[in-house]
């Protein structure tokens, strides 16, 4: 496939070759505003909304963080659409959540020109701050990455991505390759109609994929793969019952970090705060009578497992959950764990296609007889 | 000590299997008292959190009848609770929740005799499986 534009760049200068090229994406109109990760004024890298392209110095779209899931970001900014188009910088499980979404109707990718680019990982937000403190840039993320170690002095990417398998991004119109591509070089990858035509408009032309890119990428895959595997079949054994998931959620405070940082958690409003769970002092005490003893806050491992019955089946397994427990819970393992069977139950994988139906969402009469085992 | 005796919610439509109930009960065939029947609209209307909320409260099983496919009083309620069922059925097997405990069932109003059966069946298997994994009581030694 000859879609590929090479972004060749010196050492120190990968940021200001991205930045020209999204500078120009707005000045040749092929859109009208970027949202892209990009260095904030005091720390951090965040996700920026950016129309006037003199902003766009300080993008960084490689940094290794993700404070929030992109996904949730593009529904806020495309659930109502603008009408203006917009490029939007994603890694792979934004993407895959991100469809999930589209499929939900919370996001709409009418006016999107979607972006995705390679990942490596994410450090936690508290690490990334610290891997910017000592001076280190995301080219230097990059190189040591590319060569098999993200760990950094005391700490490493997160659990998530060193068990994600799918460290490219797919279902995207253009790809910012990096990985099998050499330390000196971007390459922009077009996979759609949409992606050519935004080639076109920056006058840019297409030549052959890097060479060793698919032999890295197949690498790295199987790398993740066998790494998900393994810690798969650990936590199935060690967590098999109600007892043992109740000592892993032991330190959970009813905060619901983990549903606000969840980029599938699609309910407009989640039942845990509604009346359905606001109860009356008298119903408190019928509850402590029953056995003499009633753990407070109540209802923490029916709050886990209703939300698995109902984000499982679109779980991309982004990490952010454990990420956002206050109190250390890794959680990661607990939902993509089940995510894995429900999704497998019906075929289905979060984020694989825009036009693969929501197992929920469609039925048929001469399904699952297993389920019954009656047959008429 | 007494033999154990499972306890099972039973979350019955109202147009097939509570009627089915209904029946049993004015034909006067007798089943097992282990079943405690909670009347719903529709099999469709049993929220996955119903299901998971009876076994953390220590229910040995849950039952949830519905009417045949094709013959749903909302069309297709059924059809979506069986596409849930699949998908809950994989949660609690992971948690040590047993899929032999969790039946979903279609049993239509005239089914009377077909219920009963059911409640014997359901209740002789549990009685084999033993208490639920939450049950506090443990009646079985």
């Amino acid at each position: 496939m000859a879609n590929f534009t090479k972004l060749s760049f010196k050492k120190g200068e990968l940021n200001r070759e991205l930045a020209d090229f999204f500078k120009s994406m707005i000045e040749k109109g092929a859109v009208h505003a970027l949202l892209a990760p990009m260095t904030q004024p005091e720390k951090g890298v965040m996700q920026t909304l950016v129309t006037d392209p003199s902003n766009i110095e300080n993008i960084d779209p490689f940094a290794p963080v993700v404070p929030v899931n992109g996904a949730k970001i593009a529904s806020s900014v495309t659930a109502t659409p603008s009408g203006r188009k917009i490029a939007m910088v994603l890694r792979s499980c934004e993407v895959r959540a991100l469809v999930e979404l589209v499929k939900l109707k919370q996001a709409n990718l009418d006016d999107v020109l979607l972006i995705g680019i390679d990942c490596f990982g994410r450090y936690e937000n508290l690490d990334f701050f610290k891997f910017q403190e000592q001076g280190k840039t995301s080219e230097d993320f990059l190189e040591n990455a590319a060569a098999g170690n993200t760990q950094n002095n005391d700490f490493d990417i997160s659990a998530a991505c060193k068990i994600c398998e799918f460290p490219v991004p797919d279902n995207v119109d253009l790809r910012l390759c990096v990985i099998g591509t050499g330390s000196d070089a971007v390459y922009i990858e077009s996979l759609t109609p949409k992606g050519d035509k935004a080639l076109e408009i920056l006058g840019l032309s297409t030549g052959d994929s890097p060479g060793s890119r698919d032999s890295e990428v197949e690498k790295l895959t199987k790398k993740r793969t066998e790494a998900r595997d393994k810690a798969f079949a650990e936590y199935r054994e060690s967590t098999n019952s109600i007892q043992a998931l109740e000592k892993r959620l032991a330190g959970c405070i009813n905060c619901y970090n983990c549903r606000v940082a969840c980029p599938v958690c699609y309910c407009k409003e989640c039942v845990f705060v509604t009346d359905t769970f606001r109860h009356n002092g008298d119903q408190y005490m019928g509850w402590a009578d029953n056995s003499g003893t009633l753990k407070m806050p109540t209802d923490t491992t029916f709050y886990h497992l209703t939300r698995m019955s109902h984000m499982s089946l679109f779980c991309v397994g982004c990490g952010q959950c454990t990420s956002a427990c206050p109190n250390s819970i890794d959680l990661m393992p607990v939902f993509r764990t089940v995510a894995q069977k429900t999704q497998g139950r019906f075929d289905y994988q979060a984020g694989r296609a825009f036009d693969e139906e929501q197992p929920l969402a469609v039925f048929n009469s001469d399904e699952l007889v297993e389920v019954t085992g009656q047959v008429k | 000590m007494s033999e154990f005796e499972p306890k099972i919610v039973g979350f019955f439509c109202n147009w097939c299997t509570f009627t089915a109930a209904d029946l049993a009960g004015t034909s006067r065939l007798s089943y097992p008292p282990n079943i405690k029947i909670i009347r719903m609209m529709c099999s469709g209307m049993v929220d996955p959190k119903y299901v998971i909320k009876a076994f953390l409260n220590g229910a040995d099983g849950v039952l949830i009848g519905g009417c045949w496919p094709g013959d749903c009083h909302y069309i297709n309620g059924n059809l979506k609770a069986r596409r849930r069922v699949a998908m809950l059925t994989e949660i609690l097997k992971q948690y040590g929740i047993d899929e032999q405990r969790f039946w979903l069932r279609w049993i239509a109003a005239s089914e009377g005799t077909m219920l009963q059966e059911l409640a014997n069946e359901m209740t002789a298997k549990l009685k084999q499986l033993g208490p639920g994994p939450l049950n506090k009581e443990k009646t079985a030694g």
